[in-house]
């Protein structure tokens, strides 16, 4: 990564009369849009030659900072590699030039392929049924609420309109909820982390007519397995509701234990995580949702064709090259890379639940409060390490959260010089906190002033010509 | 043990274990009850190497029939400029992750700024967000933004005009939201004004979605729509064709308060369906309301113009369940792609890639309509689509169509609807011609 | 530790409301400002809109959390503070004198249900 900022906007590169493109010649004749039918206005888009766009987006990828940069410990997400040889098959032009209303038989390559990515998520999951509608993670919870919210509505179960969510969850869990219509019951997380399954029974005690699903990810958000699962889903089944596995965490039980052997009847698969398509900067994912046996009928039609298509060939080459073989060992690796990194730094950073992990962990800050440094300025100099910051300040459930989640592919040099520059910036904070606090020194950019930005948006280079003038 | 993508040596795995007071790997995972155990084996293929991989990929590849695409239905075989994919394959783009870290994300947030700026002029609007998932939830999201906008309103009335998959995926998301859809008909291939004004008379309507150029292709005259929908406090949302828009009379030209739609037509592969591109744009008064992430400019620290994920107040990770939307992502990459893409064709380029596709379904039709077999469904303007009914076998000549290597539209009613871009030659038109004509 | 003034009612949601008359002033307390941190956008109703005592009316965002705004009282909305739309830090400088909504209230002795500022002072230093 540049260290320097590459500051241009397209825009301010662009001149009149350039051209960056070539098409052919028009040979069918003079066919014009009748001029009452045409934008009054053209589009101020920029004109550039080719070359100047290149190097435009080639100097901006250089501020950017990527798995194939440096090292990733982001919690919850799950960064790990993304293989090669997963981009060159899915750019194959003869899976890339596919309509999607093309009929079925001449598209059975494309086909075949998901029948034999659905059945491998099965096999993982221990759930019978998956559909590849969904795009994303988010987009996979809401249809899997839809699909339970469908199931009982078809039995005439009308008044189950409850979701519950344990306090530790993922902010899309609650979300998602009522984007289906849900009203979301929060239940309490144990001094342990887990979910307190005294809370719970009150709940479904007082409103299990009401229930029609709990939402849980297992491992949770602290890194730590819920054991009491198979109790809680015998609960949540024992008042007619269904039991949501959010499936964010699922990379450390490869190999140890499967969602539908847990109990669960409906879940999502992040792709972007466990099975290693990029993260793009944001997208696209998918988040395939699997069922079990008797549920895939109230599948709801949340996209119109197969979802994001291409992501899901990368995930099936992941799987492939793995092989039965190798893939059982993703989530003791991963599991243990986190323990290791944890055991690492605990007697420097404050461990509130000090026990063994799966994926991920979760500091509330340094363990010596008395410097002042917060988590944001441990996050904020790491960057100045060439490390990319943990997921900080959540879980709520702590004041100074700062996730930790190293994947199975980083290797012990890579942890061991992590912990090192984690211990570095410890002692950083006693001897030369300012450093710290104002950190991060070494980066195209300083802090940024987000209350300015929510302030007064600019949200468009026209705005931001606007406000120039 | 060894393997490509795990570094662990076992010299390393076993200080490692040490470190975390575990002797097994087995042991690392003492929480899980045993009866949950995972104990089996995956009935899953043996690992295959990097040639084999290739290989696998190749033979399925080889199943699938190439076609000449005259299909459009909401997915266009627009050209993709050689550029995109080799800068899109940057794994500094590829490989990094959403640009919370503002500090080591200036390359995203940067294209995320411009790609909102494009967007904007595209479609007249004030803003735009950062994309989502694509053009069919993107009008849905839209619906619940109108629904959130309006007090106490939960009545949305959607265009037949608009397609029927997207028709589909909006009524999913209003199902479980208990929101009402009222279904306009189309009247001579076009949304019925009268009949949005009756039900907007009704009282209790949120928004009125239609779609331009609508499902039939026909280009529709949107005059009166938005005074209608604003007469009744209901929102006007216009979902279209992103690169139609080159030429088209914008959204914010009819009136729109929410102008949504796939961008897939800006060059993207059709790629059996995904990943697409969903765009949405609104004016700077329903800001606030609108779902998906947002960049907007700010400074540094030591006074560098900078950019920075902003308005999060809205979204899912702070607001939980009183998030009007559940999106916590975007389609970056695509957007990249996008951004790419009208950055290279420039506003010329849009223009002259609009009209090479507009001249060539209009040649098209008229090649098809003199034949005596085909005739256009509604006498109606369209641009690079349209709807012709076909006296004789539909499903025979489709057939035909196919058997001589062209997707030839979409089976619709009686007839096709039959999309051309820039990508068909005049010989390929010529041919699909001969071949209907039969 | 946060400014409470006499003489207004206080909910526990940390809205207040000023009484004048038939009218009442709601905004949020000082401890309700200093929780939120910078205010970067107060969403209000519009004139004439009803408001109910125990309901939502609108929301102040931070750039890390948003609040809804529960009002305290009944009533018709008769103006809103349009300071607050260009300049919503002036909630940060003093909640009290910046209130968002004036209120024509429906009944005044809903103020009954609210803290006075005693209880209410106890009540900010019960939340620590």
């Amino acid at each position: 990564m540049n260290r320097t900022l590459y500051g241009n906007l397209i825009f301010e590169l662009s001149k009149d009369g350039r051209r960056g493109y070539s098409l052919p010649i028009n040979q069918f004749g003079d066919f014009e849009l009748p001029a009452e039918l045409r934008r009054g206005e053209d589009a101020c888009l920029p004109e550039c030659d080719e070359l100047t766009v290149v190097r435009h987006y080639t100097n901006l990828s250089n501020n950017n900072f990527g798995v194939d940069t440096g090292f990733y410990p982001l919690g919850s997400c799950t960064m790990k590699y993304n293989p090669k040889i997963n981009e060159e098959v899915a750019a194959m032009p003869q899976f890339q030039s596919i309509h999607p209303e093309q009929p079925a038989e001449t598209t059975k390559g494309a086909l075949a392929l998901i029948e034999c990515l659905e059945h491998a998520l099965c096999q993982l999951t221990g759930l019978a049924h998956f559909t590849f509608k969904p795009y994303a993670g988010a987009h996979g919870e809401l249809t899997g609420l839809m699909t339970i919210d469908n199931y009982h509505r078809s039995r005439g179960d009308v008044s189950r309109k409850k979701v519950i969510v344990p306090d530790s969850a993922h902010g899309t869990n609650p979300a998602s909820a009522a984007v289906c219509g849900y009203e979301v019951v929060e239940v309490k997380s144990l001094a342990d982390g887990t979910v307190d399954v005294d809370d719970l029974r009150r709940v479904v005690d007082e409103q299990g007519p009401e229930i029609a699903a709990m939402m849980m990810t297992n491992p949770n958000t602290l890194g730590l397995f819920e054991y009491r699962i198979p109790e809680i889903a015998e609960m949540i089944h024992g008042c007619g509701g269904l039991m949501y596995y959010d499936g964010a965490n699922l990379n450390p039980m490869l190999g140890a234990c499967r969602p539908g052997d847990m109990g669960f009847d409906v879940m999502h698969i992040n792709l972007h995580k466990t099975f290693s398509t990029p993260h793009g900067g944001g997208g696209p994912g998918s988040g395939p949702v699997g069922v079990r046996e008797g549920l895939q009928e109230f599948l709801p039609f949340v996209s119109p064709y197969n979802g994001n298509y291409a992501v899901m060939m990368k995930a099936y080459a992941y799987i492939l090259s793995l092989g039965k073989e190798h893939i059982g060992m993703v989530g003791p690796l991963a599991t243990l890379n986190a323990n290791y990194v944890k055991e690492s730094l605990k007697d420097v950073y404050e461990l509130p639940i000090d026990s063994l992990c799966c994926h991920e962990f979760v500091f509330d800050g340094l363990k010596d409060k008395s410097t002042g440094v917060t988590t944001m300025d441990v996050a904020k100099r790491l960057l100045d390490y060439g490390y990319h910051a943990p997921t900080i300040y959540f879980p709520l459930l702590f004041h100074e959260s700062l996730m930790i989640e190293p994947t199975e592919n980083e290797s012990k040099e890579t942890l061991d010089g992590f912990v090192e520059v984690m211990r570095k910036i410890a002692e950083e904070a006693i001897n030369d906190p300012d450093t710290v606090k104002t950190a991060p020194h070494d980066t195209p950019i300083g802090r940024v002033d987000d209350v300015l930005a929510a302030k007064h948006p600019v949200l468009t280079f026209k705005q931001l010509r606007d406000e120039q003038d | 043990m060894s393997f490509k993508y795990f570094p662990h040596t076992e010299e390393e795995l076993q200080s490692m274990l040490e470190k975390s007071g575990v002797d097994s790997l087995d042991g690392l995972y003492a929480q899980i009850p045993e009866s949950i155990r995972f104990k089996g084996e995956y009935d899953l293929p043996s690992e295959r190497c990097e040639m084999e991989v290739r290989a696998l990929f190749q033979r399925l590849a080889d199943e699938n029939q190439q076609l000449t695409c005259f299909a459009g239905f909401g997915a266009y075989d627009h050209y993709t400029p050689s550029v995109i994919p080799n800068l899109l394959s940057r794994s500094e783009f590829l490989t990094s992750y959403t640009p919370y870290q503002a500090e080591i994300s200036q390359g995203t947030l940067h294209y995320i700024f411009e790609y909102q700026s494009m967007m904007a002029e595209l479609t007249g609007m004030d803003i735009s967000n950062a994309s989502m998932y694509d053009g069919a939830t993107a009008t849905a999201e839209a619906m619940m933004m109108a629904v959130a906008a309006g007090k106490k309103v939960n009545k949305v009335l959607v265009s037949e005009g608009i397609n029927p998959k997207t028709m589909d995926v909006v009524r999913t998301y209003a199902l479980h939201k208990g929101i009402d859809v009222v279904a306009v008909p189309l009247k001579d291939g076009v949304t019925d004004l009268d009949a949005v004004r009756q039900n907007l008379s009704e009282g209790g309507v949120a928004g009125v979605i239609v779609q331009q150029p609508n499902v039939l292709g026909i280009i529709e005259d949107f005059s009166g729509f938005a005074d209608a929908c604003h007469g009744q406090k209901a929102l006007f949302v216009v979902n279209s064709v992103a690169a139609d828009l080159a030429l088209l009379k914008t959204p914010a030209e009819w009136g729109a308060d929410i102008a949504v739609g796939d961008a897939q037509s800006l060059g993207i592969p059709l790629q059996f369906g995904g990943p697409y591109l969903g765009y949405m744009c609104t004016t700077e008064k329903l800001m606030r309301k609108m779902p998906g992430r947002i960049v907007g400019m700010t400074r540094d620290n030591r006074g560098q113009r900078a950019f920075v994920l902003t308005l999060q107040a809205r979204e899912q990770h702070i607001r939980r369940q009183k998030a009007t939307s559940n999106i916590c992502s975007n389609q970056s990459l695509m957007a990249l792609f996008v951004t790419v893409y009208l950055s290279l064709m420039g506003k010329e380029g849009l223009k002259e890639a609009a009209n090479l596709s507009y001249a060539g379904a209009h040649y098209l039709c008229q090649r098809l309509t003199e034949t005596g077999r085909f005739r256009l469904a509604f006498d109606k303007p369209f641009f690079n689509e349209f709807f012709v009914r076909y006296d004789g076998d539909a499903d025979a000549l489709y057939q035909r169509f196919i058997d001589a290597g062209m997707l030839g539209g979409v089976r619709y009613e009686d007839g096709f609807i039959f999309a051309v871009t820039e990508k068909r030659t005049k010989q390929e038109i010529d041919n699909l011609v001969k071949i209907a004509a039969l | 530790m946060a400014k409470v003034i006499e003489g207004l009612f206080y909910s526990e949601s940390h809205e207040y409301v000023r009484v004048d008359g038939e009218y009442g002033y709601v905004g949020i307390t000082d401890y309700a400002q200093n929780a939120l941190g910078n205010v970067v956008y107060v969403d209000m109703p519009d004139v004439d809109d009803e408001v109910q005592a125990g309901e939502e009316f609108g929301a102040v965002e931070s750039v890390k959390a948003a609040s809804d705004l529960i009002s305290p009282v009944s009533g018709t909305v008769v103006e809103v503070n349009d300071a607050l739309e260009d300049s919503p830090e002036l909630v940060n400088q003093d909640a009290y004198a910046n209130w968002i909504i004036k209120v024509q209230l429906s009944d005044t002795y809903e103020t009954h249900n609210l803290m006075d500022a005693k209880a209410y002072q106890e009540f900010c230093e019960s939340q620590h």
